[in-house]
């Protein structure tokens, strides 16, 4: 295969999860409205409860709405990754998977090519919950709306690779209900997206670790600094260091021989 | 739109016949044995598929069918045996491999959500085909099978022989040299299962292609078909109709297949399930 051939593997699986995501119309509009929520409701009810002292990358007091959407960010890039890793789910389910793993591509392309598709997806999402945000006043600088971008690359690479792991865990649809429940609402819960750790480290030193070492954390961090024109290399090390364990799995998890995908195979 | 028995003509491919091209057989199994935990499922099977062979691979309903199609298509790691496609190891060279083989699965593999165009152009990519000749050739194929107006359709439009066409349309797109189809006529009325087996007989004569058949449908191993019988993982027999017909010592395939699989024979083929 020549890299033209690549080139055109990478663009056809863009393409799909593109139309995929235009033609299920319920699924682009839950993933607005979802954040668009929380920060109409959640922060309008918190505003006046948190009180958010000057911390980096903010060079003043902020109200907490600013506060929070660099979290909600953050958040769509983890339901989408989910929602991918559900569609994986699905298309396994329903056989189309087949259609993907058949192709002569080698195997760590293709589920590399699914996550680009993905993170491409979740960036337009966001990108249109940013220009939504700006009639809250959350405005940030011009060129935090281009330094976010890489920023919103690598979280949504991670957080996506992260699906990928667990559509190879997760055996039947009816199970993603648990993903929901030991996956995404600890990781958005137990992270900087909507209170500082300094605050969570005087209520509970345990729970502040934990989220210190939550990657969840670390793409909002991420994120939040790009956007405000700085640049976290903690959480940038972080995100990279849990992409590549990420992909690893995922790419072992759908590996034929040994991965998860074999020895569930045996199950059905 | 073609009737549902229509058949469009398979014209030769122009300059190249895969039959006269002497070289490895399309498929090559030997020794392949699969189990899932402690449940054999597959052992010691061999068999050949060869070029411009119409290839039948009769059994019942879990006699591993559908998981030596697995093995065959890299979807599992075959742990014992080999498998080669044109002499292609599926495993040490699965991309050579792959790219020779079309596959019609047993289970629909199409996007519901998606037309009938976007899942060909899909498939297309997934085998690094270029936009314009992907195009042409989803022309084509579509007009083949009599669907070609029903390209801008959403495939959940589609009535299920419509959509098996479509099926064998997305796994001849790459043009394959091998192509195999697990069950493709379950759940077909009389009229689309004839069309698909005329079909891809006609690819068989016409364009060279090897074709290995799984089915649990006597009457599907028709003509000069090689036949292969599958039962509870073990190869029972692999010829001609009348290599087994004289193995067996039976008037007709249905006794013969009765009896390799260890029941009574019962007298005339049927084209009912075994």
């Amino acid at each position: 295969m020549t890299v033209a051939q690549y080139s055109l593997c990478l663009s056809g699986i863009v393409r799909r999860e593109a139309l995929r995501w235009l033609n299920q119309r319920g699924r682009f509009v839950s993933a607005l409205v979802r954040p668009l929520v929380w920060l109409a409701i959640f922060a309008a009810g918190f505003h006046f409860v948190l009180g958010v002292s000057i911390i980096p990358p903010y060079e003043t007091y902020i109200p907490y709405e600013v506060y929070i959407a660099p979290g909600l960010l953050a958040m769509i890039q983890l339901f989408n990754g989910m929602q991918s890793s559900l569609s994986m789910v699905y298309d396994r389910e329903m056989g189309s998977m087949k259609t993907l793993m058949i192709s002569p591509f080698p195997r760590w392309f293709l589920l590399i090519s699914k996550l680009l598709a993905g993170v491409a997806v979740s960036i337009v999402q966001a990108y249109i919950f940013l220009a939504i945000a700006w009639f809250w006043e959350i405005v940030p600088p011009p060129s935090g709306y281009l330094l976010v971008l890489p920023a919103l690359i690598l979280s949504g690479l991670m957080l996506g690779a992260l699906g990928l792991v667990l559509s190879s865990f997760i055996r039947q649809l009816e199970n993603f209900a648990g993903v929901m429940n030991f996956v995404i609402f600890p990781m958005f819960f137990t992270s900087s997206a909507l209170y500082p750790l300094w605050r969570v480290e005087e209520a509970s030193p345990v729970i502040y670790w934990i989220s210190e070492i939550n990657p969840f954390t670390h793409a909002t961090e991420l994120i939040r600094f790009a956007l405000y024109d700085r640049f976290n290399a903690l959480s940038a090390a972080v995100v990279v260091a849990y992409l590549v364990v990420f992909v690893g799995l995922a790419v072992w998890g759908y590996d034929p021989g040994r991965g998860l995908m074999a020895r569930r195979a045996g199950a059905e | 739109m073609a009737p549902e028995s229509a058949v469009a003509a398979v014209p030769p491919e122009a300059g190249f016949d895969r039959r006269a091209d002497h070289g490895p057989p399309a498929l090559l199994v030997r020794g392949l044995s699969h189990a899932f935990g402690a449940r054999q499922v597959l052992r010691d099977v061999s068999l050949t598929v060869g070029r411009g062979d119409f290839t039948v691979l009769l059994g019942l309903n879990g006699a591993g069918k559908t998981t030596l199609f697995a093995l065959i298509t890299r979807l599992y790691h075959s742990r014992a045996g080999k498998i080669e496609v044109f002499g292609a190891n599926i495993q040490s060279a699965p991309e050579a491999a792959l790219k020779r083989m079309g596959v019609v699965f047993q289970q629909s593999t199409l996007d519901l959500d998606l037309t009938v165009e976007q899942n060909l152009f899909y498939h297309a990519a997934l085998h690094g085909m270029r936009r314009g000749a992907a195009r042409q050739r989803i022309g084509e194929e579509l007009a083949r099978i009599g669907l070609i107006e029903r390209r801008r359709d959403r495939v959940r439009l589609l009535s299920g022989g419509q959509r098996r066409r479509v099926e064998l349309a997305r796994a001849l797109l790459h043009d394959p040299s091998l192509l195999l189809l697990d069950e493709p006529t379950v759940g077909l009325d009389m009229a689309s299962r004839q069309f698909l087996l005329d079909h891809v007989r006609q690819l068989c004569r016409a364009r060279g292609i090897g074709v290995l058949w799984a089915t649990h449908l006597i009457d599907e191993a028709v003509g000069d078909a090689r036949i292969i019988v599958l039962h509870q993982g073990e190869k029972r027999a692999e010829g001609p109709l009348d290599e087994i017909l004289a193995m067996t010592g039976m008037r007709d395939l249905k006794a013969a297949f009765d009896l390799l699989i260890g029941g009574a024979p019962k007298g005339a083929a049927e084209g009912d399930a075994p």
